[in-house]
């Protein structure tokens, strides 16, 4: 088990202790192997390590042949650019088939805070989930990245991986069986569920905490598979509540609340929304000050809470 | 050669104070792409201070030739010509990449007077400026377009469509400037993919390719004029570069593509700096 903060180095030495015994594992990345630490695997073996340079569109095709050859292709770059520079060749040459070919897009969401809007991603999960055949994780730290890179190799098929650039706070249970689809309960609660994923797991656990003190119980559930959505599990974790929150750092059109709220329409329950509105992000001197600008905090999560509550 | 001896001296003076204005933008500590900002700023002080029709008093006169900026993430090289055109305080310097400041990490033309277009994902300005220069044509315009564009960024396929439709359009009012400092983000770009006879790529689509060393002033201001002067279609220069140019701890290496400088080496950077003013007054 492991016990770094950071998704990135956990997604990269997993792969290398992936690679030693599955010869099958070959990565590709466009010039960013040091941000992605898909170079960690390069320097591993580098013999099935693919740099194709910035050609992204390049890579994903190459990496739709080489799972025709039979390998199992990483594909690696920034969210932004391993979803949306080659979404077309995602399209085509990987999702239509269903080849087996893994995407990891890092410094998902807003996490490159200082490059600005054209590096942030708010729009990935939109992308790739509306492909059919596509599988969307989005872990809350290390721990599940960790089970979820070994859980891509195990399943056929095209799955995206979307993880932070800056380092999460450990939340998740590292006992824990972990099988893709599944959604985890974080906290017991009865009077609203929040339906979190990535960095807003953690934020909707502080949220917990900020809500017991004013007497209000939320149950927090960390939906780390977008897609499937496991639609019996969302609506058990429904059951006696008084409405729904979803929280993603991903705009609120076409992520996870999306997804929710169709999963959820023929139910009679009110739900918010809680993501980056509709529009691009922005540089900042740190991460924070863009969750706090965005309206991605614990106490935006609250808010959403009360006026649930409030409304009832 | 449109030029004196004067402006030579003149325009290297600007481009010793376009690295000071970088200089000031990434203090110790902040991390910022000094690497492929210096190794152009000799090219964009041409550029902004000689041969491009700029209206210091007005960044959106309709007259002023178009800089698009294609290899975004070395947007501090611009910023640091537009600042001295007043365009706006040099206080922004010091909050750059900040969520109050207007300089962005990567071009935003809404955010910025004086940039021309959104870029940052590698691949883009080319076409863009292309566009631009269709467009100036259509409407009878002189206005004359210039494309920055990193070597590594030559591995995105659009790269290559722009350079064949623009080819095909013989848009003689586009000029494309390729940085070849030899390094993008990871490693060299020779080892990354096959770049050799790269002028001979650029000609035998159609180009009218000019190349030179991309730090020595004169070469710059006669390829710029070479460029403009030549009719038939679309020009690129080649200018050979070193990516940290001027500032020997980073000059060639990998790691300061995007990197914050410490304490010492901040203080080297500044020397250099006042080294280099001390050599042109000579
Ligand atoms: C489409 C896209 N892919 C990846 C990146 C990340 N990136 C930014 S700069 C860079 C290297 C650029 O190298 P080069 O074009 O040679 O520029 P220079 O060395 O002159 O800075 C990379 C990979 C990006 N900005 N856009």
């Amino acid at each position: 088990m492991r016990t770094s903060d950071s998704l990135r180095k956990t997604y990269g030495e997993t792969l290398v202790e992936l690679g030693k015994d599955n010869k099958d594992i070959v990565m590709l990345e466009a010039d960013l192997g040091n941000s992605t630490m898909s170079a960690m695997f390069g320097a591993a073996y580098p013999d099935r390590y693919f740099q194709v340079g910035i050609a992204e569109q390049n890579m994903a095709s190459v990496a739709a042949g080489l799972s025709l050859a039979g390998k199992i292709p990483f594909i690696n770059s920034f969210a932004v650019f391993a979803t949306g520079r080659g979404y077309d060749q995602i399209r085509s040459s990987v999702a239509i088939a269903s080849l087996n070919v893994k995407i990891c897009g890092s410094s998902a969401g807003l996490s490159d805070f200082g490059d600005g809007k054209t590096h942030q991603s708010i729009d990935d999960i939109a992308l790739m989930q509306v492909l059919p055949n596509m599988t969307v994780l989005s872990p809350c730290d290390a721990i599940e990245t960790e089970k979820m890179a070994k859980a891509m190799v195990e399943c056929d098929g095209p799955i995206y991986l979307r993880i932070n650039r800056n380092d999460l706070p450990l939340v998740s249970d590292p006992k824990a069986n972990y099988k893709i689809g599944q959604m985890t309960e974080m906290v017991q609660g009865k009077d609203v569920v929040v339906f979190a994923t990535g960095v807003m797991v953690q934020q909707s656990m502080e949220a917990a905490k900020i809500l017991e003190k004013e007497g209000i119980s939320i149950r927090v559930v960390n939906v780390s598979t977008i897609k499937p959505l496991d639609i019996d599990a969302l609506e058990s974790f429904c059951d006696g509540v008084k409405g729904v929150v979803t929280a993603e750092e991903h705009s609120i059109i076409g992520g996870l609340g999306s997804a929710v709220c169709s999963a959820l329409s023929n139910k009679r329950l009110p739900i918010e929304v809680l993501g980056v509105q509709d529009r691009f992000g922005t540089s900042a001197e740190n991460y924070s000050i863009l969750l706090k600008n965005f309206g991605l905090e614990s106490e935006d999560v609250a808010k959403k809470v009360r006026k649930i509550l409030a409304d009832n | 050669m449109n030029y004196s001896q004067e402006q030579v001296t003149k325009l290297k003076k600007k481009a010793i104070q376009v690295r000071a204005n970088i200089l000031e933008m990434i203090p110790p500590g902040k991390v910022g792409h000094l690497g492929g900002s210096s190794s152009i700023a000799d090219v964009m002080a041409a550029l902004y201070f000689h041969a491009m029709n700029v209206n210091a008093s007005d960044p959106k006169d309709s007259k002023r030739d178009r800089l698009i900026m294609s290899k975004g993430h070395a947007v501090l090289v611009q910023y640091a010509c537009l600042v001295e055109f007043g365009y706006f305080s040099r206080e922004e310097l010091g909050k750059v990449k900040t969520f109050k400041g207007m300089l962005q990490g990567h071009p935003d033309m809404d955010k910025t007077p004086g940039i021309e277009a959104v870029t940052g994902s590698l691949g883009q300005g080319l076409s863009v400026a292309l566009g631009l220069a269709l467009g100036f044509r259509l409407d009878k315009l002189p206005n004359h377009v210039y494309a920055i564009l990193g070597d590594g960024e030559l591995a995105e396929g659009q790269v290559w469509e722009a350079v064949m439709a623009a080819h095909g359009f013989k848009a003689n009012n586009l000029t494309a400037i390729v940085d070849f400092n030899g390094l993008q983000a990871t490693s060299t770009t020779k080892e990354i993919f096959p770049i050799e006879n790269l002028a001979q790529k650029w000609s035998s689509f159609g180009w009218n390719v000019i190349e030179i060393d991309g730090h020595n002033m004169v070469q710059i201001l006669d390829a710029l004029e070479a460029a403009k002067a030549f009719t038939e279609g679309p020009s690129v220069i080649l200018a050979h570069t070193i990516k940290g140019k001027c500032f020997p701890f980073a000059e060639g290496k990998a790691k300061y593509h995007n990197a914050a400088m410490t304490e010492d080496e901040y203080k080297e950077a500044w020397a250099c700096i006042e080294n280099l003013k001390k050599e042109v007054e000579a």
